[in-house]
This record gives structure tokens, sequence and C-alpha cells, in this order.
């Protein structure tokens, strides 16, 4: 394998993203446009209470309603326990959910469903169905939770969890990790310097602009046709069968263009309704949610409590690290193991070291329900890491990029928690291939003007001026867990068709995919037919999550082209009488042998002339390894000191994402998921009334970023080669939402004194902390 | 019911439908769905049309309220076969992820170019400001205005 990137033809080119023109046009693409048009509407009749057992529920109103074909609700579903965590089986999320239960645990849990003929039938429907609650005393501090005497949010028998890890729902505990490597109590006391300290992260909803959609149907032959905008068809295929207790085979799921997903549609949150109703009802239903819902009752990024203590000797060498974190997971424990695990293994290796400690307690409480979200469990625990690496340098007379460049970790290196810390498991031990931290520090300084604005004046004489950084990993899917396959199929005109399960949920897989494909086979891109995600098409995919479809589904998309690509030359060196070994395919065409053929040539002599047969290649990947990308993140602020306000001047982010197969699309990738991690971490916030209600649940006041609202932002793709990875590619979507926290923080401590450990971080905080800064001195 | 009957894209459309029925869902029910749902508030902006030359929120209007107007989506702009500047701008500077606001976001602009074939960067940024978008941060986007701008301007002068 070459890694001169410049040898490639298609790969490391910004080619016309397959899907761009047809979306630009508005085309009829996703689950709403392709829904039937006398589809049944459903909806969610949601809980007004954080914690109460439904005493008496009254569906007969609503049912008798003309126009209503289908009620469901505990009375008149099985119960199955089972997780909405889209994850590979078995899930390291607990089975502590089912359809619908005589309890609900937070406002917005699901209550009953009803699909009707028109809006209006169903929003009388919904009003129609008595419930009768028993209010519980509900707990919403994480740390109360955990107390003795807590309200026990899980009190059902049937709740648990499928493989080996702590469970413990009498004490409301949905995960705990606990992790000791070295002996950090030595380390610590022998330590010239230690700091210490607690950073909390807050609520946050991905705000997809398309909500969760799903779309149920039973074809003629009494399959179940599911469409959804999901990221894990496979998943979604298994999980109905589960909680339906329909097989397998009688579900066909369908992912069309999906609108944004982010983590939030790594979820089964509607299509086990939607299947159950029209299972019921013998017609398509169409069940969505609104932008309320979203917020309320589908998935948000876990808060966090991060306890984060390091220890370093005189020179300013790290020598342990000790970090505790409490997740809060909201009334079920979607991803509350794995989250919390990634805050430890996505973080902890950035600075290697012997003595290391870290522990998870991930409690229940009667808030929204935790989940996948963009950057998982790396964004918590990186904030309080990165500011206290600053509060260290500067107590040990270093610069922030020196004590950084002095301790993180390089190629060849390695860190004992990527043995000890896996996802439900133990992980995996890995050494370091590709690392482009050092440049990604060098070239983000230069891009900010580190050095030159170190005492810059703010442009106002009650502003202060601030820089901040930080550096950050993620990785690249999870080792030994996920698969990924693809198939190839030659046409008769030289054309390929690239079947995969890899799920493209808006970021451009399909056509990073198409690229590979076409590398490998020696065609132009343009030859390559994607089509993804379809389970009656389409091979596995454990689907779009943990930063794998690049690097993983990538590597057996490569393989599966170097399969079907031999069976093209052993058809041309029979065609030509000439030994395969001679022959290769450039820009479709067979070169090499006594004359040439063009893939078309090839195409129709397999289809229709001597020794028929289909050239088709099917091809699986497992990865051994996650490597990680790497990332420095920049920021210069300005500090309004009479209002609190930070304004964003200019934001760069230097990110190794090993070859960028489509540099543009990498780009947006960093671009899309910094921008989402400024408005993280300046605005963006759960207000919560003080019996668990969200009280702002629409964007009017939940903000997020829009053009005018954004830095002036500069992106810079480092390149390095990652050997694991299809031509040197590493994963490149998460790892820039994690920058903006400890950056931003770390930037307006350079420019006022204060440091800010609490998202987000709002004018009236930092007012706050600069008045109480005052007032101190 | 009542009556409403408008134009989209220079063809008449008439059908009854409930009084409270938005913009929105009329043009959806009509078969026009490149006019997205994200927020039913008139805060995302996934539903954007052009009505009578004004750029609009189609989810905070009435349907009735547009009874005889005429209504312009991105199908107006043009399609994979013959794609408006905007449109190939967007798609080769790397705007468009998963592309629900994108319609949308792109009838936005093309109103604030017809307005003011040069804007500068602050301009587009205004002009874009009511358009939300999760996946690509703008950045591409406010280039990809830029580059349209000048492709158009360029179109104009060579006619």
């Amino acid at each position: 394998m070459t890694n001169n990137i410049n040898n490639y033809k298609t790969v490391g080119k910004n080619v016309r993203k397959v899907d761009g023109i047809g979306l630009a046009s508005g085309g009829h693409l996703f689950v709403a446009d392709l829904a039937d048009e006398d589809s049944l509407v459903a909806g969610i009749l949601t809980s007004p209470h954080a914690h109460a057992r439904i005493k008496k529920i009254d569906i007969s109103k609503a049912k008798k309603l003309d126009g209503v074909h289908s009620v469901l609700y505990h009375g008149n579903v099985n119960r199955v326990p089972h997780t909405t965590a889209g994850q590979g089986y078995p899930e390291p999320s607990p089975y502590d959910t089912v359809m619908f239960d005589n309890k609900v645990r937070y406002v917005g849990d699901r209550v009953a469903a009803v699909a009707a003929e028109t809006p209006a039938i169903l929003k009388k429907a919904l009003d129609l169905i008595d419930v009768e609650y028993e209010v519980l005393k509900p707990v919403f501090d994480p740390e109360e939770a955990l107390a003795p005497g807590a309200p026990i949010i899980h009190d059902e028998e049937d709740a648990k969890v499928i493989i080996p890890v702590e469970y413990d729902k009498t004490r409301n505990l949905a995960a705990h990790v606990d992790t000791k490597v070295g002996d950090t109590e030595k380390a610590f006391e022998q330590a010239d310097l230690v700091v210490e300290d607690r950073y909390t992260t807050h609520y946050a909803n991905h705000c997809a602009i398309e909500p969760h959609i799903s779309h149920a149907k039973l074809d003629p032959h009494g399959r179940l046709v599911i469409t959804t905008s999901t990221q894990v068809p496979f998943h979604v295929r298994r999980i109905v069968s589960q909680v339906c207790e329909i097989p397998i085979k009688q579900i066909r799921v369908i992912k069309p263009r999906i609108g944004g997903g982010f983590g939030g549609k790594q979820e089964i949150l509607l299509e086990d309704v939607c299947a159950m109703l029209a299972l019921r009802t013998e017609k398509p239903v169409l069940l969505e949610y609104t932008r309320k819902d979203e917020f309320i009752s589908s998935r948000t990024r876990h808060p966090a409590i991060c306890d984060t203590k390091l220890g370093f000797d005189a020179s300013g060498k790290l020598s342990a690290i000790s970090l505790k974190v409490i997740l809060n997971t909201g009334a079920y424990g979607s991803h509350a193991l794995t989250v919390g695990s990634n805050s430890g293994s996505k973080v902890l290796p950035m600075y290697p070291c012997n003595d290391i400690d870290f522990t998870l307690d991930s409690p229940y409480t009667n808030l929204p329900v935790g989940g996948a979200y963009r950057g998982y469990g790396a964004t918590q625990a990186v904030f309080g890491l990165e500011c206290l690496m600053d509060e260290a340098a500067e107590k040990l007379g270093l610069s922030p990029i020196e004590i950084r460049e002095k301790n993180h970790i390089r190629s060849g290196g390695t860190s004992p928690i990527f043995k000890a810390l896996g996802e439900g498991t133990e992980g995996v031990e890995m050494k370091i291939g590709s690392c482009g931290l050092d440049r990604c520090i060098k070239m983000g300084a230069e891009e900010i003007k580190w050095e030159e604005k170190q005492n810059k004046q703010a442009s106002k004489p009650w502003c202060k001026h601030g820089l901040g950084m930080a550096i950050l990993m993620q990785g690249s899917s999870i080792p030994h867990v996920d698969m990924g396959a693809a198939t190839l199929k030659l046409n008769d005109d030289g054309s390929f068709n690239l079947l995969m399960g890899a799920t493209d949920l808006g970021t451009g897989s399909d056509t990073v995919l198409s690229q590979i494909a076409a590398e490998e086979l020696g065609v132009a891109v343009e030859q390559i037919i994607p089509l993804s995600s379809d389970t009656d098409v389409t091979p596995f995919d454990v689907g779009a999550y943990a930063s794998s479809t690049t690097y993983l589904s990538g590597m057996a998309v490569k393989k599966t082209a170097a399969l079907a690509k031999y069976q093209v030359l052993e058809a041309a060196a029979e065609m030509l009488d000439c030994k395969l070994e001679e022959l290769d395919i450039k820009n479709s065409v067979i070169t090499g042998g006594p004359s040439e053929l063009t893939l078309e040539d090839v195409g129709r002599h397999t289809l229709y002339a001597d020794n028929q047969h289909q050239i088709i290649a099917s091809a699986s990947h497992v990865t051994e390894k996650s490597p990680p990308p790497f990332a420095a993140h920049f920021v210069e602020v300005e500090v309004d000191t009479q209002t609190g306000k930070v304004d964003l001047l200019s934001y760069v982010a230097a990110v190794d994402c090993g070859t960028a197969i489509h540099p543009k699309l990498a780009e947006g990738q960093t671009e899309g998921a910094l921008v989402n991690g400024i408005s993280f971490a300046l605005t963006e916030e759960y207000i919560f009334n003080d019996k668990g209600k969200m009280l702002n649940p629409d964007f009017g006041n939940y903000k997020i970023c829009s053009t005018q609202d954004i830095p002036k932002i500069k992106t810079i793709l480092v390149p390095t080669f990652e050997d694991t990875g299809p031509y040197g590619a590493k994963s490149v979507s998460e790892i820039s939402i994690n920058g903006a926290l400890p950056a931003i923080s770390n930037a307006i401590y350079n420019a006022t004194g204060v440091r800010i450990k609490e998202g987000p971080f709002t004018p009236e905080k930092i007012l706050k902390a600069l008045n109480s800064q005052a007032n101190n001195k | 019911m009542i009556k409403v009957s408008l134009t989209v894209n220079g063809k008449k459309h008439e059908k009854e439908t409930a009084p409270d029925t938005s913009l929105l869902d009329f043009l959806r029910s009509i078969g026009v769905k490149s006019v997205k749902k994200g927020c039913g508030k008139g805060e995302c902006g996934a539903c954007g049309v052009i009505m009578d030359g004004v750029y609009c929120k189609s989810c905070i209007v009435l349907a009735i309220q547009a009874n005889g107007t005429e209504i312009k989506t991105v199908e107006s702009l043009g399609n994979a076969q013959n794609p408006h500047p905007l449109q190939t701008s967007f798609v080769d500077e790397g705007a468009v992820q998963c592309g629900y606001c994108i319609p949308s976001m792109l009838l936005a602009a093309k109103n604030m170019l017809d307005k003011n074939p040069e804007p500068d960067e602050k301009e587009i940024r205004k002009s874009l400001d009511g358009n939300l978008c999760r996946c690509t941060g703008y950045v591409k986007q406010i280039a990809a205005v830029k580059k349209a701008a000048k492709i158009m301007r360029e179109n104009k002068n060579d006619q």
C-alpha cells in the first residue's frame, strides 16, 4: 500500500458528493417524503410527572372516536424488557425499558400511543385517554440518587443487564466501573504538584433538523417494512423483532436520506411503536416527533460531574491521573455504561502515565434520558482534564503548549487504559500508529498567532482579550465488536453497484465509501452506484456510530473491491488468454495484456457470452484496534467585563484524521462538530422547573448557533497515515465537538483570571464569577 | 373546510383544506415535499418558500393567507439535470451534508442575491441567519453563496 496520497486517483480528492444535487434540488428523499399518502398518523401520550405509577388508564373514549384505529398502552402490549440503545448484541446497556409501562420515570416518558386518520382526530384521541397517576417522590440530583434512602426509579422486577457488568437498580445504579492501574495514592504522595477540581457538563440535545420519524406498513406478503430515520438499521430490525415479538425475517428496514443524527438516531425511539401500530391496524402508519418531543422525550447528552486529579513532577511530567465520573443517565440506562467508559478510554490515554484511577457511577434520575451523542463521554471528561492541564502549567511556569508537548502521547506510545477499559468488557491493548498531535499543535498555534497575540489588548477598555487551547483524541470504531460488510457487483456497462450496510446519516459516507471502492477498483467514482442500509438488500453493518464508518466500513469496502477486481481480472485473463498477474485496471480499462479491454467488455462478456457468471464480491471487516484521531483546538476571545458576554473572535481546529478521503467533507465534519461544541459551551442548556419539567423545548429558547453566531473558523487537516485504515484513514466526525468547552474556558481564564468550571458559559455565570473575583480582592 | 388556490413554481393548485392548515402542511399535501418541517414554530427555517417575492417560513403562514399568491420553492431554481449555480456551488463547496435544511437555505440565498448580487460576508451571514443547520457549521455554506454569487454575476455579464 502506498502512503503517498498524490498517487491516488480518487482518494484525497473533493469529488462531487453522490447525493448532493438530489438533496439540493429538493428530491423526495426523506422518510416523510416517502410515506404512503393514506398513512395513519400516530402520536404518543407522554407523562406530565417525573415519577409516578399509573393507577388507572381508560382508553375506551379514545378508542370509540371515529377515525381512531388503534390505542396502545401497557394493558394491551406484551412486556418485553429491552434497551432503546442501538448497540450490537449483547447490548452493554441495561434492559430497563418496555414499550409501555405501568410506571413513568420522567416528564416525557411514554404512556400510550394512538394511530388515527388525521392529525386532528389524533390530538383529540390523545386528549381522551384518562390516566390516573399516583405521584411518587422524584430524585433529580445524581449524587442524591445514589445516596441511601433515595426513591428507587427502577423498582420493577424484570430490569436487568445481559452481560456481566455491575448493575444495581436497588441503588439507582445503571452502571459502575472501577479501573485501577498502578498505585495512584503513592504517585500523588510523591508528586511535586497536584491539581484537582470538579468540572461539570450539562444536558444538551442533538437538534438534528429532521426530528425522529418512522413509517411502517405491511407489504402485500405480510412482511413489515419500516422506513425510518436511523443510524442503525440492522439494530432497528433486531430490536423491533425483539419488542414486537415477530421474527427478524418478517422485517425489512430501509434507511432513506436522513436529516442528521449526531448519535440521537442510534436509538430505537419510534420504530417499535410504529411497527406495533402497523401490525395491529394492518395499515401504513407514520409516527414523528415534534421539536418539543425531541427535546423532552428523545435522548440527550448525559450530564456529568467529573472530579479530576493530576500529579506532576517538578519538570512538568505527568505522573498520575485520577478521574471520577458521575454520569447522570436520566430515567433509563441507555449508553450509561459505554458513554461513561469512554470518558476514560477516549481521554486518559492522551497523557500516558503508569498510575491511573478511573471510576464511573451512572445513576438513574427522574430527568430526560442520556444517550449516544457525538463525542460520547470524551466531551464530558476532556473539559476538566484540559483546564487542569492549563492550571498545572501556570503553577509549573510552563506555557499551555509546553506542558502538553511534554506529556502528550506520540506514535509508538501506548497507555495501560487501552487494555484496562473497554465497552463493558476489557479493552484492547493498542500501540499508537499514526499521531500528528505535534504538528496539530504547531500549525494550530501558528494559524491563530498564539505567540504574537499573547498580550494583545481588547478592542474596548472594558473588554479583556484571551487565548485558550485544548488537545483532543477520540477513537475509530470499537475493536473486536463492530463489524461492517459490503458487496460489489459488476454491471454490463462496466459500472458497479456498491451495496453496504454502512449508514450515511448526512456525513457523506456514501461518497467516501464510493471513493474507496473506485480507488481500489481503478475506476472513476462515477462508475460506483452506492446503495446503503436496506436490510433486505445490503449486507450487515453495525451502523453509523463510534466514529467507525470510514475506518471500519471503509476497510470492508476496500477488501470487497479487491475481491471484485480479482474476479474482473480473472475473467479478463480468460478473455485475453494471458496471465492474471500481468493485468491491472486503470480508469476502467484492463491494461497490461496483449490487447486492451474495457470494464464494459468484461461486464458484457461475463453476463452474456462465454463462461457466463455474475462478478460479485462481498467482504466483512472487524477492527483489531481503534486508532485515535487527534486534534488541537485554539480559540481567541474577548470577554466583556460589564456584561459577562464572551465574544469568540477566531477558532482554529487542526485535526489529524489520517488520510482525509474527501478533504472538504472532512473539513465539514470538523466545522459542524466544532460549531456544535461552541453552542454547547456558550448557550445550549436545559432549564428545568422543580418538578423536572424542561421549560425551554424550542429553538427560540434553546439556542443553537446560527450564521451570525459563529467566529472566524479555520480548519487545518494535518495528514498522517494510519496503516490499519483504508488508504491511511482514521475517523473525523466526533472529535472536534470536544474542544470548545475546555479551549473557551481556558481562554476566559487567560482573559480575566476567572475559571468557569461549569457549562454553559453564559454571561450571567461569567459576570457572577467576575464579581466574586472582584469581591475577593 | 375552505378552498385554497395558489400557484407553485408556475403551476396552479386548488384544494379544500381545514382553515388552520399551515402553508407548509398544505404544500406537502399537494406533493410539494422539498419544503421541510423542523420545528413548526418558524424557528429552524427548514420550511422557507418565496411567496410573491418575499422569503417566508411556510410553517407560520396559514394556507388561506397564501390564497391567490405565487409560491416558489427550490424546484424553481433547477434540478439534477439542470442545476442552478447556487445548487452546484453548495454541493461542490461541501455545504450539503444531510441536506434537510438546504432547499430552504438555497431560497434564502437566492432571495438575497436577487436584491444584492455582490454581498459581503456579513450580508451573506445575515441572509442565512434564519436557517439553522446542525451539520455543517455554516463555513461551507457562506463560501458557497460567495462562489454562486460570482458565477451568477459572470453569467449575467455573459448574457
